[in-house]
């Protein structure tokens, strides 16, 4: 079975939640606490049921997340 | 990531609000260039030339390539000096929908009909979003913004009905949220010989969902996935003069302001 890694940029994340809301696995939350911009950040909470389908980093519009295929160590998708 | 070869990244974060569409679809412009390398597509032969307006930025000055943030309303005729000059080069114009369809709506019917090799991708909000939230010709009946604050009474534009009348020959409407479709349609639009447009409705949570939360969706990332659920997928192009309603976000039906939103996306032209 293919295993993903997710990175998110904290300096590029606007907290907007798309992310969080668009992925069917519900592998991200958003972070209970602001950070010095105010935003709140998307984290990752449980990457192992990633699925690699791609829809958060393809739906970022702050370009802060990036899905990684861990066994080809390239992007997924 | 994938992407950072064609980013200036010393100029990020972007200007935009959180969950502005505008972000997305810049993203979809730079994986179309990426996945049209072996189609002779080359970032380096390409000239992004913008207005002004939010949409404006999403060029200029993101995008490592060759950019041109002109005055409002004039991209195309800035695009078209360009192609005239080097006429090797790609020239793709990226504006919003006031820019293009409002103060520069001239220099859209004619570049279209004049059929010039262009790309013209309209970052649809339906709003002007820079300037504070007025209305726009594209705002959805019904629509309250900071000048109609009993909500728009008149019916909007359909840009892609508006190019297909004055002779465009490639013309597509996506969202935001149809990414993959949106990427593949703007593929098809640069190897285009002609001109082509793309209509993408891109949502301004700032000013437009936050006066319209029952419509639009009451956060930025609701009123990007509620583009799911009023997208409906042409299934020929004909029906973009079938279509009960008239494009954007809440179109009319005939002449009447009609208040249910649906968008009609697809691709209208195989030419
Ligand atoms: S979509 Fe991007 S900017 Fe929005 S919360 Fe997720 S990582 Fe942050
Ligand atoms: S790649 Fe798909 S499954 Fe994995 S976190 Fe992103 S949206 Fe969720
Ligand atoms: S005002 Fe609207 S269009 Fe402009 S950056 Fe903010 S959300 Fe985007």
């Amino acid at each position: 079975m293919k295993e993903y890694s997710i990175t998110i940029r904290d300096d590029l994340c606007k907290g907007c939640a798309i992310c969080v809301e668009i992925c069917p696995k519900n592998i991200l939350a958003m972070s209970p606490e602001s950070t010095v911009s105010g935003y709140l950040l998307a984290q990752i909470i449980e990457v192992k049921k990633c699925i690699g389908c791609m829809e958060c980093e393809l739906h970022c519009p702050d370009l802060a997340i990036e899905v990684i295929d861990k066994n080809e160590k390239v992007p997924a998708g | 990531m994938i992407l950072d070869k064609y980013l200036r990244s010393e100029v990020f974060p972007t200007p935009f609000c959180q969950g502005c569409g505008h972000g997305i679809l810049m993203q979809a412009i730079l994986r179309a260039v990426d996945e049209s390398a072996s189609d002779g597509i080359d970032i380096d032969k390409m000239a992004f030339v913008s207005g002004i307006g939010c949409a404006a930025w999403i060029p200029s000055p993101h995008f490592a390539a060759d950019t041109l943030h002109t005055t409002h309303g004039r991209p195309i005729a800035f695009a078209t000096g360009i192609k005239l000059v080097n006429p090797s080069l790609k020239v793709v114009v990226v504006s919003g929908d006031g820019d293009l369809s409002a103060i520069g709506g001239n220099h859209l019917i004619h570049s279209a009909r004049r059929n010039l090799e262009l790309t013209v991708i309209c970052a649809n909000n339906s709003i002007y979003g820079m300037t504070g939230g007025q209305v726009a010709p594209t705002t959805p009946c019904g629509i309250k913004t900071a000048t109609t604050q009993q909500g728009s009474t008149e019916p909007p534009f359909d840009l892609c009905r508006l190019v297909w009348g004055a002779g465009a020959t490639y013309i597509a409407r996506s969202t935001v949220y149809h990414i993959r479709e949106l990427i593949k349609y703007l593929k098809n639009a640069f190897l285009h010989q002609g001109f082509s447009f793309i209509d993408v409705i891109s949502p301004c949570y700032t000013h437009f969902g936050r006066r319209n939360p029952q419509r639009a969706g009451a956060t930025p990332s609701e009123m990007v996935l509620n583009l799911k659920n009023i997208a409906i997928h042409a299934k020929s192009p004909q029906e973009l003069f079938t279509f009960p309603s008239v494009g954007t976000l809440s179109p009319p039906s005939g002449r009447t302001c009609n208040q249910k939103d649906r968008i009609l996306i697809g691709e209208f032209t195989t030419i």
